[in-house]
């Protein structure tokens, strides 16, 4: 198995398994489950010797995230990529706004590589994490 | 027995259903059953039952700790942290009544704040857009009665706005529109093929970032001029085509969302988007709409448009008159350059839905969330104090993504002890109001705040 | 409203109810009313050398709503031109922040009302399913007394009684749609014209059938006075006609006026109109075109003066920079292919449109000085100025702060000319207009009919508003002008109405020295028929929301008791 990295166009957007799970609660297990997916064209998985439904880490120019990796539910051409809106795209999404507030959560680039071992933090990990307060899952 | 209660809007996407029905228990205090709405209101008003929601403030300890305090504690907190900071900024509002952001801006006003909502992050360029080119725009009863021909560019109901297609834009039978989705041709232009571009007649699977110059070859060829045989990926042909459906349409509806707001050219797209609509409008009748994201994120534009003339990054901080520029009083520009030194999340969550950056820049000063439910916020919060449920346990104006006002009715009781977002505010105003030795400005509001039942209609 | 005692001493009064015309005397004020007398012990409030009239009253301003709101947020650029910061001395007692010129903010628009001395504003266009934002509105608006028009000539109900000459039926539902809207009277802007607009279309003359609905502007308009008399509402229909803003319009104008003919008020609120014609002046032109577009106010003003039972407002071009906003759907987009500036339109489903379109009333450019002149002229014509009120139909032709230099010009031919004389093209501004030619100079006394006992006379609120006699409302403006020496520099005129002296309202000092001291205390007005239940009426209206052609559930449809303050409910009662 090569260990490339693949170059693609990152989107995050709006899923309804994302909605609906979010409003059972951000900790619920099903937001985790619905939100730490990056979807991918099949033929960009093989070009990066990546299996679908397993672990991946995404670069962007700000940050990086381990999501698993799997085929589109909605069709994705080559080229592009997908991780649903929520607390793990945002681990990536570049705060750069165009002078208009709203930060660039569509079309970044960002590398894709192969990461099978290595684990999905949960959101309060990753959030507490980056803000110096995570002390393992207890509040 | 428990009662079924109808006409109950729903407090999650902005398609604000207001056709509901939910079944409570006897006490008022429990949903049991919930009917029409989509899986995620359903949860939405399933999740309000969760035994689990917080009841009293929490204030984060030393150790890192939170700990539950009273309310008046909290109250004496928030006014306090937003008295003492230089410019404190409050975000959200995705999930808050009309009454909590009028009463939001006096406590903003008071304290010198920018106040800002969800929209910095999501329907921001369209605002942005508008100022420029104006909205000619709809009820969505428009879209329902008449629009023959559909267009969603860069959004996509199916999932952000479960029921839009079957209430307003493709389903439907209106008045003018007797055979719903057999009279509609649909057109949907997005870089993956989601589940509404699948419904679609036609589906234009555009290079993504790259809508400004599909939008301009559209306006083109509706003018009568040439365009190169490729544009953004989709063919000369294509868009010829595609112009000529909604030129021949009788009335011509477009949608857009975030798959143009959040990318490479940001307002310039929707104001492409809106000459567009305009130039159509020469030939046929035209309208275009946002697809707002939340059921009321159209509210504080509305509620802040009438109180200071903007809807959005609002910096009252200097005292004599509000200001707005987005990109300088934007919420993620102003965290990126650490402009503001106090930060308070009501009824959203910064933590989980801006980028991680702004969310660490932000935490190097106090962090007040106000929510009903734990989130990411409230978890790297000083402070967190729950408010009720607006459309679940505290009725209020909503406005719909068409700006249609719609009055929510709670369907079960509060929480015992628990305000709501508009109760909170005019504590903490007061609350200032007496560390700052001034007299409250109430006008009409508090005096006459009750909440009658909705008397019979007819 | 303030108990206690309070007498404003010595001013020269202008009262027309009372026919009283600058004579020196007091004004005695109890408990938010103006009574007879008052013991010793009131507070004494000095007016000497000032004059004196009751709280103004604005019978047609866009100040709330989504319309206005949707200019205001499209206008980021209308708050750098407002000129006036919140002073060191309001931010210090707490004052809301105020912003805006042409489409201030509702803060602004409670306190620059207040600081004129108006105490009523009618909202001239109120669409019904957006009632609940109006009040919203309404409800933030400090200290004025507002009502609200709902909008009724583009409505499916309407027309469709109204084609099978359902007069009883249009009735039902007004009366029906005034109470779920907490609103005041029948409001028609572009009969039909509105309605064909939802398909891109419109009604320019009286005869144009509105598309699917077969029936004229004509047929609309006539029907709902017939509706409106046989309710006996407090108000007339308030019309804003068809063809508006176009050269060679008053024709058209002269036409709509004609269908009042023969109509007699029926009412118990000593209203003596069947109908208000709105922003006479956007209606009386002539001219094929834009060279030849010019000033027929007289020939309008002619027929109006003819005929009793007509009431209209001006609609003064004031030479600013506005924001044209109206339910005029079609001429809005007109208006945009005419100046290309932004356009937002709001078509509301079954019941109306919008329209907003930025302006800039250029003194250089001739039609708009023939527009400027037109509205004067329409004053200057007229013979009974109780019928004949100042508006600048807020904000389209102006905004509401300018009624003081709208009364400066009016009262002073010197301003008038002053400003003739610095326009680009003043000598072909004056060849199609009257104004240079025209001598008169309203008084003051002129002045407080077109703003006080007039306009609350035309909305049936003549008992309470527009008058200092005893039993009404103790809404008192004092004004720092020499009734027996006015100032020879008109400007002064136009300073002192600008920030009264001294407004009291409900009994209660709002203003001093042209400052807001106080938030007082705002009502609500509204009017609610009593008539027996109309069963097909009702099932009607039921049946559109069930099947589906509004979008919202009849049960949140109705504006709800608590958003609007204070409530000042006028009972209309018809018999079966
Ligand atoms: S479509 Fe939106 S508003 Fe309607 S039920 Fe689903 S989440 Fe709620
Ligand atoms: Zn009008
Ligand atoms: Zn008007």
């Amino acid at each position: 198995m090569n260990m490339a990295k693949i170059h693609l166009n990152m989107i995050t957007q709006r899923s309804i398994e994302e909605g609906a799970a979010m409003e059972q609660g951000k900790t619920n297990p099903n937001y985790f489950i619905a939100c730490t997916v990056c979807e991918m064209n099949p033929e960009d998985m093989k070009k990066a010797g990546i299996w679908k439904n397993t672990n991946v880490k995404v670069t962007s120019e700000c940050g990086t995230v381990i999501v698993k990796a799997i085929e589109p539910t909605q069709y994705c051409p080559p080229g592009l990529a997908h991780i649903r809106q929520g607390v793990w795209a945002n681990q990536v999404v570049p705060p750069r706004t165009q002078s208009t507030g709203t930060p660039q959560y569509s079309g970044f680039p960002v590398t894709i590589e192969s990461a099978p071992s290595e684990r999905i933090k949960t959101a309060l990990e990753l959030v507490q994490g980056a803000v110096g307060l995570w002390q393992g899952g207890k509040i | 027995m428990p009662k079924l209660i109808k006409g109950v809007g729903c407090p999650y996407c902005g398609s604000s259903c207001d056709d509901i029905e939910v079944l409570v228990s006897d006490d008022e205090t429990k949903i049991l059953e919930v009917h029409n709405a989509c899986i995620i209101g359903t949860n939405l008003f399933h999740h309000a039952n969760d035994p689990t929601r917080p009841r009293l403030p929490r204030r984060r300890q030393p150790d890192g700790s939170m700990k539950e305090i009273p309310y008046d504690e909290a109250i004496d907190y928030m006014a306090k942290t937003m008295l003492a900071a230089k410019k404190p900024l409050v975000y959200g509002f995705g999930s808050t009544n009309c009454e909590g952001m009028s009463a939001v801006a006096r406590i903003a006003e008071k304290s010198g704040a920018v106040l800002d909502n969800c929209a910095t992050i999501c329907h921001g360029p369209s605002f942005l857009a508008i100022f420029d080119n104006g909205y000619p725009s709809c009820t969505l009863g428009e879209a329902k009665n008449r629009a023959d021909v559909v267009v969603f560019w860069g959004c996509n109901p199916m999932h952000a706005h479960p029921r839009h297609t079957s209430r307003y834009s493709i389903f439907p039978r209106g008045y003018f529109t007797q055979k719903g989705q057999m009279q509609r041709t649909v057109l949907c232009v997005d870089p993956r093929e989601t589940d509404t571009a699948k419904l679609a007649d036609h589906h234009l699977m555009l290079d993504q970032g790259h809508d400004y110059e599909l939008f301009d070859a559209f306006r083109t060829v509706l003018r009568g001029f040439e365009i190169p045989d490729v544009v953004a990926g989709i063919p000369k042909e294509t868009i010829k085509k595609s112009v000529e459906i909604m030129k021949n349409a009788k009335f011509c509806m477009i949608f857009f969302g975030m798959g143009c707001t959040h990318t490479d050219g940001r307002n310039h797209n929707i104001d492409a988007a809106i000459s567009l609509t305009r130039d159509l409008n020469t030939h046929t009748k035209a309208s275009i709409m946002a697809m707002r994201g939340h059921y009321n994120i159209a509210g504080p534009g509305q509620v802040w448009a009438w109180q200071f003339g903007f809807p959005y990054c609002i910096d009252l901080s200097k005292g004599t008159h509000a200001h707005m520029n987005p990109g300088e009083t934007s919420s993620v520009d102003l965290a990126m350059r650490d402009e503001v030194d106090c930060f308070v999340n009501v009824g959203a969550d910064a933590g989980a839905h801006f980028p991680i950056q702004p969310v660490q820049h932000l935490k190097k000063h106090p962090f007040i969330t106000v929510d009903p439910n734990f989130n990411m916020a409230s978890e790297i919060s000083d402070l967190h104090i729950p408010v009720r449920i607006a459309g679940v346990d505290e009725p209020g104006v909503v406005y719909r993504m068409d700006n249609v006002p719609i009055q929510f009715r709670a369907v079960i009781k509060g929480l015992p002890g628990v305000p709501s977002d508009e109760e909170l505010f005019n504590k903490v105003y007061e609350r200032m109001c007496e560390l700052t030795k001034t007299e409250p400005i109430w006008l009409a509001a508090k005096e006459d705040r009750r909440y009658p039942e909705s008397e019979a209609v007819i | 409203m303030a108990s206690g005692e309070m007498i404003v001493k010595g001013g020269f009064i202008i009262d027309p109810t009372r026919k009283i015309d600058g004579d020196v005397g007091d004004v005695a004020i109890k408990d938010g009313k103006i009574v007879d007398k008052v013991s010793s012990s009131a507070k004494v409030i000095d007016a000497k050398g000032k004059i004196v009239m009751a709280g103004a009253v604005d019978v047609h301003s866009h100040v709330a709503g989504p319309k206005v709101n949707a200019g205001r947020l499209m206008r980021p650029e209308d708050k750098f031109i407002s000129g006036v910061f919140r002073s060191g001395m309001a931010q210090k007692n707490g004052y809301r922040m105020e912003s805006g010129f042409s489409i201030p903010s509702v803060f602004k628009t409670g306190y620059d009302y207040a600081r004129m001395g108006y105490t009523f504003v009618m909202e001239a266009a109120m669409p019904p399913l957006l009632a609940p934002h109006t009040h919203e509105e309404i409800h933030d608006t400090p200290i004025i007394d507002e009502a609200a028009l709902p909008v009724f000539a583009n409505n499916w109900f309407v027309m469709e009684y109204l084609r099978k000459g359902e007069v009883e039926n249009t009735a039902s539902y007004i009366a029906w749609l005034l109470k779920a809207t907490k609103g005041y009277g029948v409001k028609l802007v572009n009969p039909g014209g509105t309605a064909a607009w939802a398909w891109g279309l419109n009604c320019l003359s009286l005869n144009d059938p509105v598309p699917y609905f077969e029936i004229t502007p004509a047929e609309i308009i006539k029907g709902l006075i017939e509706a409106n008399e046989y309710l006996g509402l407090p108000h007339s229909v308030h019309l804003h006609q068809n063809n508006l803003g176009n050269p060679g319009n008053y024709p058209d104008t002269i036409a709509a006026l004609k269908i009042a003919e023969g109509f007699k008020a029926r009412n118990k609120f000593g209203r003596e109109q069947v109908m208000h014609s709105t922003h006479l002046q956007f209606h009386s032109y002539g001219g094929e075109g834009w060279k030849d577009f010019c000033s027929k106010a007289k020939e309008v003003m002619d027929y109006v003066n003819k005929q009793k039972n007509i009431t209209i407002d001006l609609g003064c071009v004031t030479l600013d920079e506005t924001t044209t906003m109206t339910a005029d759907g079609p001429f809005e987009h007109h208006l945009h292919s005419l100046n290309h500036l932004k356009w937002t339109n709001v078509d509301v489903e079954m019941e109306t449109a919008a329209g907003i379109v930025p302006y800039i009333y250029d003194k250089n450019v001739t039609p708009n000085a023939v527009q400027w002149a037109t509205g004067l002229e329409l004053a200057l014509f007229a013979k009974d100025m109780n019928r004949t009120f100042i508006t600048t139909d807020h904000p389209n032709a102006g905004p509401f702060t300018r009624y003081p230099r709208v009364i400066k010009w009016l009262m002073s031919k010197k301003a008038r000319e002053a400003t003739i004389a610095t326009m680009k093209n003043s000598d072909k501004m004056i060849g199609l207009t009257n104004i240079h030619t025209m001598d008169r100079e309203l008084t003051l006394f002129e002045i407080a009919q077109m703003t006080r006992s007039g306009p609350a006379k035309c909305l049936g609120l003549g008992n309470v508003y527009g008058g200092l006699a005893p039993g009404m409302n103790a809404d008192v403006g004092i004004f720092d002008l020499n009734y027996k020496n006015l100032p020879s520099d008109a400007e002064k005129i136009e300073t002192a109405f600008q920030r009264a002296a001294c407004f009291i309202k409900g009994g209660e000092v709002i203003v001093r020295d042209g400052e807001v001291v106080s938030h007082g205390h705002k009502k609500t007005v509204w009017v609610k028929v009593k008539m027996p239940e109309n069963p097909q009426v009702t099932r009607d209206v039921s049946q559109a929301f069930t099947q589906g052609t509004y979008t919202v559930d009849i049960r949140n449809y109705p504006v709800r008791e608590y958003l609007a303050p204070h409530q000042s409910v006028i009972d209309v009662n018809v018999e079966a």
